[in-house]
């Protein structure tokens, strides 16, 4: 019978998409069990033996503080930013249809959509064309840009399902737009903006190729890394920084997950 | 539910007129009031700020930038000379250049392809059978890859693809170091060890593009029903069959979804060739090298026009596939 196909699927399937799983994961997992080799030569597999004193040797590296606090300065103001233009953007497209409609969500993709290079290169010689000197100020202007579109995504899904009516109801009730804003859209939306509030977090503090373009002499946590990775010089450090990396991103990445998971249930989306 | 607009006939006139508030008083109320009024302000007021931004800070420097690319180098000063013309874009046919846009093309050929062929039965798995807690262990599955840090994802491969890496070791252990060796010995695809190798290159980029080429071919599968495939399987159909001629052109518009990532990714990375790979250009590291050491700015401005051009013919097409419903 055909029909219990739809629980039991055939061997071969099943051995192909677990396999593509694996081949999606165990590369990460390999990062974990490097930080805690006590070969620091070279990439020997498997380790000779096992430690903890990179993470100490790591805890002890100016240059990493350094560059994580850079990081994480950078990631969080882009997102702040990214949460304020992404929610405007979302509310204005979805709120009503206007002339140059298609063009908004075309200019908010666009960012992203093109090669990474081309945003980092355009912005870079739009910086020497302006004569703006490189700080934290250029990296934020470069990583806002592309993490609109992530807080955009999220806030128009949801916009889309929150009913209009709520809207109406609260005016009818006597309630100004700042109070219809405050009790009753921003509730409704807060999961949808706080996951595209941390997906960003996660794309910005993990950015290299634009941030190559716009740092400058700075280094960022992911500069950081590729530079050891173009000139290796502390191969254990930089697999205890991978590890962290990993760790740093992977939390915002499920609390998004379980903000949005439940998102069918949007008061009125019923209507 | 509809609101019929004609007013009850038990309503009087004298709540009629209370049905109509006065106007709120104070600068939030006043302000609330002409929000509602005139709703074309509100829109004004919320889409000023990001159009700017995005109009300002990423188009602004994106017209600059293609603006240069009319632009050429003088060969003795070295100097951008300011006056419009395509010379440069003449450069980009130079057989060298016109080499790299070629092997970028054909390695984003490759990724797309052999992405599509390991995405499908991840798709199809989650998309048909998967339910509950493996639906969501699926898609968790996906996201994370999707999301993680990308240099640190370069990195782990670099630890896999070393010559005294996990993979030689697993080879050896297999007793299939021969076979490693055999294809490291083929000419263009080999190379000393993986890791300088365009096998490694291929093997990386794939493994880093391949989350975006899942998502939207199991957007497209979800969108099959059960159904057709037990339709065409009551019909007499082998699975191969059913495959070829129900799914794989249902799945279409999603391959094509994802290939635009894949594709448009691959077509811009600087970063996966130049740490794995030969020393054979890349588009990418052609715009870097141009726009940094050799400081020729019009001829990297020019070589990011090729992936453009290439993603839009690409995106034309796809339209016309409709990939982009399947987003």
């Amino acid at each position: 019978m055909h029909s219990d196909g739809r629980t039991h699927a055939p061997l071969g399937l099943k051995i192909a998409a677990g396999a593509g799983l694996l081949f999606m994961h165990l590369p990460i997992a390999l990062i974990f069990v490097y930080a805690f080799t006590t070969e620091d030569k070279s990439y020997q597999w498997p380790p000779p033996g096992f430690t903890i004193k990179w993470l100490a040797v790591t805890w002890n590296r100016p240059d990493v503080w350094q560059a994580l606090v850079l990081s994480l300065k950078t990631a969080s103001v882009s997102t702040l930013i990214a949460m304020v233009l992404g929610t405007f953007c979302a509310a204005a497209v979805s709120r009503s249809k206007f002339f140059g409609r298609e063009t908004i969500s075309l200019l908010v993709i666009l960012p992203i959509a093109l090669p990474g290079i081309i945003t980092g290169i355009a912005l870079r010689s739009a910086f020497s064309l302006a004569d703006i000197p490189f700080s934290i100020w250029t990296i934020i202007l470069g990583h806002a840009t592309f993490c609109v579109v992530v807080v955009y995504n999220n806030a128009v899904a949801r916009f889309r399902r929150t009913s209009g009516s709520l809207v109406e109801a609260s005016m009818d009730l006597g309630a100004n737009s700042f109070q219809t804003f405050r009790h009753v859209i921003l509730p409704n939306i807060s999961t949808a903006l706080l996951a595209g509030g941390m997906l960003a977090f996660a794309l910005s503090f993990d950015e290299v190729i634009v941030t190559t373009f716009t740092a400058g002499q700075q280094s960022t946590l992911p500069i950081w890394m590729l530079e050891e990775l173009v000139r290796p010089r502390q191969r254990p450090v930089t697999n205890v920084v991978a590890m962290v990396v990993v760790l740093v991103t992977v939390f915002p990445i499920l609390a998004a997950y379980y903000l949005t998971r439940d998102g069918d249930q949007v008061a009125g989306s019923g209507k | 539910m509809t609101v019929s607009a004609t007013p009850s006939p038990h309503l009087d006139h004298a709540n009629r007129a209370l049905a109509i508030l006065p106007g709120k008083g104070g600068i939030t109320g006043r302000l609330s009031d002409s929000f509602w009024r005139n709703p074309k302000l509100l829109l004004i007021l919320f889409l000023t700020p990001p159009v700017l931004w995005l109009g300002i800070i990423y188009l602004g420097s994106l017209f600059a930038l293609l603006a240069q690319s009319f632009f050429s180098i003088d060969e003795f000063s070295g100097l951008v000379k300011y006056e419009l013309t395509l010379k440069t874009y003449g450069e980009l046919f130079r057989p060298a250049n016109l080499d790299i846009i070629i092997r970028t093309a054909s390695m984003a050929a490759c990724v797309t392809l052999a992405a599509a062929i390991v995405a499908f039965p991840i798709g199809y798995f989650a998309a048909r059978y998967a339910r509950g807690k493996w639906k969501a262990l699926f898609y968790i599955g996906v996201m994370l890859p999707l999301w993680s840090s990308y240099l640190v994802k370069v990195y782990a491969w670099k630890l896999i693809l070393a010559k005294e890496g996990i993979l030689t070791w697993i080879f050896a252990k297999l007793h299939l170091t021969w076979l490693l060796d055999a294809w490291l010995a083929i000419p263009v695809i080999g190379g000393y060890s993986l890791s300088v190798s365009y096998t490694g290159t291929f093997l990386v980029f794939l493994y880093v593009w391949l989350p975006f080429m899942v998502l939207p071919v199991q957007a497209a599968l979800e969108r099959v029903p059960a159904s057709y495939i037990e339709a065409s399987g009551d019909l007499g159909a082998k699975p191969s069959q059913t495959f070829r001629h129900i799914l794989f052109p249902l799945a279409l518009p999603g391959i094509v979804a994802g290939s635009i990532f894949t594709f448009s990714l691959t077509l811009g990375d600087y970063i996966i060739p130049q740490i794995i790979g030969s020393s054979r250009l890349f588009i990418g590291q052609a715009v870097y090298a141009q726009q940094g050491t050799a400081g020729n700015i019009p001829l990297a401005a020019a070589f990011t026009v090729v992936p453009i051009v290439i993603m839009g013919i690409y995106l034309w097409g796809a339209k016309r596939m409709g990939a982009f419903d399947a987003l």
